[in-house]
């Protein structure tokens, strides 16, 4: 048996489906960012519960699956958004290892809780790295397939497993959590928000904002809350004409910009790596799988927190994984 | 010109050089980043020089984030801009301006558009002062470049004319952005040059083209074969104007695999420059045609 074989044939590829997995870095100075599943604790989660290593290549499913037949048995795992595995037509529970037979077809139902799930196969998703990674970033056309999300007819390669897990084996309690539909996303301020007049460096963190239709691996971008006023000022040379520009500059991962004031946007995984709008504050990088969670018309506030308590959340996150490893190791 | 640092979350450190823009501004920034990068700070996993900033990414549980500030501050500390040299590359980068694609392009989107009555390049010109679109070609082609930032998508170069402000050619955006550009259009917003790496959205005013690939992940060209995205933050750029029948011949040869992009290397000195800006690009562009 080779594994050169196609061994997945799409048949139909769902909303939003790429391949992902940590993400590459080192490339952000020239305009290429990490990339990687949104979820990246779900991305460990489902390929821990297969046997894999923790950072191999997944399917990352947006809101609606895909539909895949496995021309060989696998072995797979969903995690992260609420998004019910079907084979052959049978429901499968969540976060739980899963045999698939050969001839197969593996199909989701609509997703109830979250907004991105892994899936992971035995073996990893087996596409070439390109700058040390398999991740797809679709703006520059590279990794995962061909550059691209899934189309009908595509044939994935799965790579050999690394040990044998049973089916069956599945997260409990708190490990297996379903996402909240309304999220409290956790805001280091700085950048530009010095440039924010006083009572909009107040409302942005009292108000509730809504999740907008244009909320993908690029950036989320919300509504509602009140407007934004940044302060008036001659822009210096260099910057454009509207308060809310800079001389164009870089984006962190998890920046917050309000262009015109208008509508923040957070910058993820597939951010554009710099432009001309100033950003408010940061979300903190323990919050940053909530922000890929969340589905549009969904609610969420800021919170305004210290980097000591930034420092404290990226801990916490940690000690979570190490209980993952700790349950499937 | 001091430094002012602020924390992009738990993971980034955002280093603004100047409020405006300017060659200094740049340069320092440049000198900074190309210090942190040879000290190779364990942790440290990305250096971004941008135009008048720059921003690195750190594991603030590698080194802590006063730690990452006070490397930062001591490496500003450190830089002598009246005696530092870089050394770089001159590149001549072939554009057909007023070509028929952006052109075709630029009428689609013309309600979006400051001036719906005249292209691109005839408002660009008139709002520089310039008789017409030849003597605005003339400008933007006439003195080099440096490339101030490589970014918004992969490959991207943003660039900045070293001439003196008065001389420094300056567009808005269109009112609303484009959802289309052509690949390799080479643009224009407020004081800083692109070219467009990949088709797609963009809000840059359109003045032409060129048929050399910038960002290639199949690396096919001579010059991608380091690297998939050509420029770095301090190449220095010299646009020439090119014939419709030299850009098909070009084209031609990319199809190929035979183009040749002219690179030659070149040391450039920030008070020399500013001492005499006409004379010095004279000299930097001399080194183009040394063989």
């Amino acid at each position: 048996m080779s594994h050169d074989a196609p061994l997945i044939e799409v048949i139909k590829p769902g909303l939003a489906t790429s391949v992902q997995d940590r993400g590459r870095q080192g490339h952000y100075h020239l305009g290429i960012p990490p990339s990687g599943a949104l979820d990246q604790f779900a991305l460990a989660a489902a390929n821990l519960l297969v046997g894999n290593a923790e950072d191999a290549a997944v399917l990352e499913c947006t809101l609606l699956g895909p539909t895949l037949r496995f021309e060989r048995a696998a072995l797979i795992a969903v995690t992260g958004a609420t998004m019910v595995p079907k084979i052959d037509g049978q429901a499968q529970a969540c976060n739980t290892a899963l045999a698939v037979p050969a001839g197969a077809t593996l199909s989701f139902d609509f997703v109830q809780a979250g907004a991105r799930a892994c899936l992971a196969i035995a073996g990893g998703i087996d596409v070439p790295e390109v700058l040390g990674s398999r991740s797809t970033y679709t703006l520059g056309a590279i990794g995962g397939l061909e550059g691209r999300r899934l189309q009908p007819g595509d044939r994935l390669r799965v790579g050999p497993p690394r040990r044998r897990v049973r089916a069956g084996l599945a997260l409990a309690g708190e490990l297996a959590a379903p996402c909240p539909k309304e999220q409290v996303l956790r805001v280091l301020p700085g950048l530009y928000d010095h440039r924010l007049a006083p009572e909009s460096a107040a409302s942005f963190y009292e108000d509730s904002w809504t999740v907008t239709s244009e909320a993908d691996r690029i950036g989320y971008r919300y509504k509602k809350g009140r407007p934004l006023r940044f302060q008036p000022r001659e822009q210096p040379f260099g910057a454009g004409a509207d308060p809310s520009n800079i001389v164009d500059a870089c984006y962190p991962i998890g920046s917050i910009q309000v262009p015109a004031g208008v509508e923040p946007i957070i910058l993820h995984r597939d951010a554009v790596s710099g432009g001309g709008y100033a950003m408010i504050g940061t979300v903190i990088s323990a919050d940053l799988d909530k922000v890929g969670q969340m589905q549009p018309n969904q609610q969420a506030r800021f919170e305004r927190v210290s980097m000591e308590a930034a420092l404290q959340a990226r801990k916490d996150y940690r000690a979570r994984l190490e209980r993952l490893r700790a349950a499937l190791g | 010109m001091s430094v002012r640092y602020t924390y992009g979350g738990d993971e980034f450190i955002f280093a603004e050089i100047s409020e405006s823009m300017s060659l200094a501004a740049f340069f320092k920034g440049m000198a900074i980043t190309r210090a942190l990068r040879e000290r190779a700070v364990p942790g440290v996993s990305e250096i971004c020089p941008a135009n008048a900033s720059y921003q690195i990414r750190y594991d603030p549980e590698q080194v802590a984030p006063e730690a990452m500030l006070a490397i930062l501050r001591e490496l500003e500390a450190a830089i002598d801009l009246d005696n530092l040299t870089l050394d770089t590359r001159i590149i001549e980068v072939p554009v057909l301006y007023n070509d028929p694609w952006t052109h075709e392009t630029l009428m689609r989107f013309r309600e979006r558009h400051q001036d719906p009555a005249s292209t691109d390049l005839e408002y660009a010109a008139r709002i520089n002062g310039y008789a017409g679109i030849d003597e605005f070609i003339g400008a933007h082609s006439g003195a080099p470049w440096f490339v101030s930032m490589v970014g918004f998508v992969a490959g991207l170069p943003f660039m900045f004319q070293m001439v003196e402000r008065e001389r420094q050619l300056e567009v808005p955006k269109y009112l609303r952005p484009r959802t289309d550009t052509p690949k390799h259009t080479v643009g224009h917003g407020g004081c800083f040059a692109c070219i467009y790496s990949v088709r797609g959205a963009g809000g840059y005013q359109m003045f032409g083209v060129t048929p050399a690939p910038i960002f290639e992940p199949a690396q096919r060209q001579a010059h991608l074969r380091d690297s998939m995205v050509f420029f770095r933050p301090g190449d220095i750029v010299k646009f020439k104007p090119i014939t419709r029948a030299e850009y098909d011949t070009a084209v031609a040869e990319v199809e190929a695999g035979t183009f040749q992009l002219r690179i030659r290397p070149v040391s450039f000195s920030l008070s020399e420059f500013l001492a005499a800006p006409s004379q010095y690009n004279a000299r930097l562009l001399e080194t183009l045609h040394v063989a």
